[in-house]
């Protein structure tokens, strides 16, 4: 079981698993891997918990529903999944500072941490506009060839290319 | 109906069970940091090209099999322009400062990064709250201009699944190649 502890995997191989997991999240659950309407429900009974029952009465919490779902339980398990595979690589660090971040910016913490802020804004006000992130859409739609997940797929990477040349 | 409500807690640990691999799978490839995203929109690491090409080229050959054998339903999203084009936009702005999306930066979270688990973290909660309070405003506007519904690229040229299906594979197997 040695392959267990070591810290990286091929690509291939990983995304080969992701389709095959993909296979079985439809067979078993009939669902797709995604994980963006998880955040948008948290956000809403965070929402909910400081501000009162009105808050799920929004047209948006109406359409996704304040609840804990098959998704929910499934990005719980991806922050499981990753700690467990860190923790028998040695892989796992407590980091605020990435080092690419830090070769442009330097390495001190508030800087990442408005950068982190606010392009953690952006994702999620943009992965609810286009309806899907990077799973749901950039892997779950595309594989399914759905024309709303190929568009999002491809202005995903347009939009973070161009950004991340100009900040880099 | 206690039936209903045990089919639903199996499905819940489902959800986790499939969670629990994704993300070991995310971090084994790599992709649950922040470098290896951003090494890929600066194009200099293709990693994250190759895993989400593989699982695409995968699973897409799958599903449509089981498909095809009447397994399994698929459930394309509906869409729009003016819902995926300008959505996708904001959020690649979002990708490249961040350096997480909603799934790896739950992967980043089990990793240990700390950007992730408190400011990325807030900022999507925040950003998530505040499409939920434009919404009204944005649904009937911008995100209903050029609507085209749940419509998949076999329907859009009017050919069944395999027309498709195979040269897209071909185009992601030799994409991939050239990765290498």
């Amino acid at each position: 079981m040695d392959f267990l502890a070591e810290a990286r995997w091929s690509p291939y191989l990983v995304g080969i698993g992701i389709g095959i997991l993909s296979w079985l999240t439809f067979l078993i659950s009939q669902k797709p891997l995604a994980c963006s309407t998880t955040f948008a429900k948290s956000s809403g009974m965070i929402e909910k918990a400081l501000r009162g029952k009105k808050v799920a009465d929004k047209p948006y919490y109406k359409e996704i529903k304040l609840d804990i779902d098959w998704q929910f339980m499934l990005v719980i398990g991806i922050i499981l999944g990753s700690l467990i595979s860190a923790l028998l690589s040695g892989d796992f660090k407590l980091q605020w500072v990435p080092s690419l971040w830090a070769g442009t910016f330097g390495s001190a913490i508030l800087p990442r941490f408005i950068g982190a802020l606010v392009g953690g804004i952006f994702l999620g006000f943009g992965a609810r506009w286009a309806d899907g992130c990077t799973s749901g859409h950039g892997i779950s739609g595309t594989m399914q060839l759905a024309v709303s997940s190929w568009i999002s797929a491809i202005f995903f990477f347009i939009g973070g290319i161009i950004t991340a040349q100009i900040i880099f | 109906m206690p039936k209903t409500t045990n089919k639903n807690k199996n499905q819940l640990i489902w959800g986790l069970v499939f969670g629990i691999i994704f993300g070991f799978l995310l971090q084994k490839g790599g992709v649950t940091k922040y470098d290896v995203i951003v090494g890929q929109l600066l194009l200099t690491d293709h990693t994250v090209l190759i895993i989400m090409l593989s699982a695409v080229l995968t699973g897409m050959i799958g599903l449509h099999s089981f498909k095809a054998f009447g397994l399994i339903k698929l459930a394309p999203k509906s869409g729009s322009i003016g819902q995926n084009v300008i959505g996708g936009l904001i959020f690649g702005v979002g990708f490249a400062l961040l350096g997480y999306c909603p799934g790896t930066i739950a992967g980043a979270i089990g990793n240990g990064y700390l950007d992730a688990i408190t400011a990325g973290l807030a900022g999507i909660l925040i950003g998530a709250g505040l499409f939920a309070a434009l919404y009204p405003r944005l649904r009937p506007k911008i995100l209903k201009v050029g609507y085209f519904g749940d419509l998949t690229l076999p329907r859009l040229f009017k050919v069944s699944d395999w027309v498709v299906v195979i040269p897209v594979a071909l185009l992601i197997f030799l994409l991939l190649l050239f990765l290498r």
